[in-house]
């Protein structure tokens, strides 16, 4: 009786300390959350805030006339070599007619981008009987008219000091009252691949350069990584030299990617000649990198199929290669899936490796196949990061916008295919 | 890195469930006295080993896990047509020498089994023995029910679909319905054949499972412990259906009950440290045990 009493009191005595634990416990796991989503919140608020001007653009409504005797000088339309910026200068000089000096002219064409002159030569090659008309049509501003019009131009400071002077402030004032400058949404942005003027620079490129490169990734890294997991898991026996594999491919999906990008180097570009800066090496390069990650995840999924089902199967008769293909590859087929969605994201926010085989280079063309050169859009943003041009900034913002928006819906459809293919047994 | 080799090997551990490995432990530290009697009282099988009417036959066969020597020199006939039950306290190696009998333990790699097994006269563990073929004729029902996460229908048929039993559609409903028919499970799941054989309850999941066995017409049944988890009633109807079963079928059963080793067998084995101690008619293990270790096993000092 009496020892109950002392055990009662004993367990009391410490109750007090191990609820102050409790609570500590808590409270420091309460502040380790509020950091982390501060931390995520003020990411997202300055990414959202600085790149989401980045899908507009200023554009300009000039009453373009597409002059026979500048377009088609021999009764020929001449679609390459036809002074299209002389066009667009001429439609400027219209709107505002009292610009007659030659260098303030200058200062007035640099209020235009250098994309308008393209725009009408595809206006005219798209519709030739628009030869002799004259058009209202809106082509977009120079990034600097862009930045004043978004704000990021201070016209208050001194002159010196901006890339717009008074007068050019002046143009862009009248322009704007006469309903000649709206912001619109920037096409741009998503129909351009990459470009020295930030107003036509658009991620494109990029975009379908991230796009082939996966696809060659899938493509070999979800076979190649569930064969080999497959193999480990259910064929091999287990040895020395299965323990030595398994722990090398622990240590390669720790390997700093760059290394990878080394190795694709040397082996794919140098040793078996594919050509540089291309998606197929890139895809390669990455292939290498999500390996080690899709086959981790594939065991780890073979494994947690219960060995009930490989014995009810194995009694039934089934043989070793019907136990995996009818029971074991279904029922670790979400989790396999997702081991290779949360690889393909981790590929897609590569860029160390990709620096090393050249997908660095300033390519201003989007590619249309896995040989042509192009970037991808890491790198692209970090191409952008480094340009001094003030319009770059937000354009980098829109990119990492972008690249996240892939990545959260690649991670959402693992999140569904996890949900629907899931089974209970 | 160690912790990972450790995983890498649990499923080994796990696919050896039914192994000796841990109630070895356990024994050894809870009867460590009956150790000393066993090598006193020698290590004959005493009772008839033999049968009438012999279709299985164990000669001498002894099982290693390792350095763990799991089964000692066991002989045991196994007729057509009778249920033998297996009984002994857990970690006799009782679990084992089932597993030998349709090569289960083929995929635990540690595992070796010398002496010899036949079926119908052919050693079962002759090199020309395909083990997928020995399944076919030598089917097992596991401890838990585990039905595949697959319809009703398609767990009856996936034996026979995979060793081609049904040449059409019809023919495969008809080996279904009759295999569900003869488990006692017709009645119930008649009319919900495509939902999930998951969604039944567990007795119902072990009679779905006896009937996927026999849905590929075996000749020898084995059960390890087929209704340990299950209720009474559960484990009444599968009594039941194994006494319509063993009209067909040779029955091996492994059970920790002997009330149920007495209900449905018509002889008991009774295995000790990896012995084969004391094999007789059911009625005569339990009413005249020879052996003192089967007296002391059957009387609950043991176990």
């Amino acid at each position: 009786m009496t020892e109950k009493v002392t055990t009662l009191q004993k367990v009391e005595a410490g109750l007090a300390r191990r609820h102050r634990k409790e609570l500590i416990f808590k409270t420091t796991g309460m502040i380790a959350t509020g950091i982390g989503v501060l931390f995520l919140a003020v990411f997202f608020y300055t990414l959202l805030i600085k790149g989401s001007s980045a899908f507009q653009q200023s554009y300009l409504l000039l009453d373009i006339e597409f002059s026979a005797d500048v377009i088609a000088p021999g009764g020929q339309l001449d679609l390459e070599y036809a002074d299209y910026d002389g066009i667009v200068r001429a439609a400027l000089r219209k709107e505002l007619p009292e610009v007659t000096d030659r260098s303030e002219r200058r200062q007035l064409y640099r209020l235009v981008s250098v994309g308008a002159a393209y725009q009408v030569q595809d206006a005219i090659a798209a519709q030739p009987e628009l030869l002799g008309e004259t058009r209202a049509i809106w082509v977009p501003a120079s990034a600097n008219v862009d930045m004043l019009v978004k704000g990021n131009i201070d016209a208050a400071i001194d002159e010196e000091l901006r890339t717009l002077s008074d007068q050019q402030i002046g143009w862009i004032e009248r322009l704007d009252e006469a309903g000649r400058l709206d912001l619109k949404f920037n096409a741009a942005l998503f129909s351009h691949g990459d470009s020295r003027e930030p107003e036509l620079a658009g991620i494109k490129g990029a975009m379908m350069g991230s796009f082939f490169m996966l696809i060659v990734t899938i493509a070999l890294s979800f076979p190649i990584g569930v064969a080999a997991a497959i193999y480990l898991e259910e064929f091999a026996p287990r040895n020395r030299w299965s323990d030595l594999v398994e722990v090398n491919i622990n240590n390669l999906a720790a390997v700093p990617s760059i290394v990878f990008g080394l190795l694709g180097l040397a082996v794919f570009i140098n040793w078996m000649g594919l050509p540089r800066s291309a998606p197929l090496v890139g895809g390669l390069v990455l292939t290498l990198l999500t390996l080690p990650v899709i086959i981790i995840a594939s065991r780890a999924s073979i494994k947690a199929v219960p060995p009930s089902i490989r014995e009810a199967a194995l009694g039934l008769g089934a043989s070793r290669m019907q136990v995996v293909f009818h029971h074991v590859l279904p029922l670790a087929m979400p989790g396999m899936l997702t081991g290779a969605i949360i690889g393909m994201s981790r590929a897609l926010g590569e860029s160390a490796p990709l620096l090393m085989i050249g997908m660095i280079a300033f390519i201003v063309d989007v590619p249309g196949s896995f040989a042509d050169p192009s970037t991808a859009l890491p790198v692209q943003i970090y191409l952008w990061a480094d340009s001094p041009e003030r319009a770059f900034a937000e354009r980098t913002s829109a990119a990492i916008i972008v690249l996240l928006a892939f990545l959260l819906l690649m991670n959402l459809t693992a999140v569904i295919i996890r949900r629907r293919m899931e089974r209970k047994w | 890195m160690v912790a990972t080799l450790k995983n890498y090997r649990q499923r080994d551990t796990e696919m050896a469930a039914n192994t000796e490995n841990t109630a070895e432990k356990r024994r050894k530290a809870a009867v460590p006295d009956y150790h000393e009697q066993e090598i006193e009282l020698g290590r004959e099988t005493v009772g008839h080993v033999r049968c009438e009417e012999p279709f299985m036959v164990a000669e001498n066969v002894n099982v290693h896990y390792g350095d763990n020597h799991a089964i000692r020199d066991v002989t045991l006939e196994i007729g057509k047509k009778e249920v033998v039950a297996l009984i002994g306290p857990s970690g006799c190696g009782k679990s084992t020498f089932l597993r030998c009998l349709n090569r289960m333990n083929d995929s635990i790699e540690s595992a070796r089994v010398t002496g010899s097994i036949t079926l119908d006269g052919a050693d079962i563990y002759s090199k020309e023995q395909d083990p997928v073929a020995l399944r076919a004729r030598v089917g097992m029902v596991f401890q838990k029910p585990n039905p595949f996460p697959k319809s009703i229908y398609d767990n009856v048929a996936y034996g026979p679909r995979i060793h081609g039993l049904a040449s059409d559609r019809a023919e495969l409903d008809t080996i279904v319905h009759s295999s569900l028919e003869r488990a006692g499970l017709l009645k119930e799941v008649k009319d919900r054949l495509d939902e999930p054989g998951t969604s039944l309850s567990g007795g119902q999941q072990q009679r779905l499972c006896i009937a996927r066995t026999i849905a590929v017409n075996p000749e020898v049944i084995l059960m390890d412990e087929p209704c340990s988890a299950l209720d009474p009633i559960a484990t009444a109807r599968i009594e039941d259906l194994m006494d319509e079963l063993c009209e067909d079928y040779a029955i091996v059963i492994v059970t920790h009950s002997m009330q149920q080793a007495a209900r449905v067998s018509r002889r008991v084995a009774y295995f000790h440290l990896g012995y084969l101690v004391e094999v007789d008619d059911t009625d005569k293990v339990f009413t005249n045990p020879q052996h003192k270790l089967t007296e002391d096993y059957i009387t609950g000092r043991i176990g």
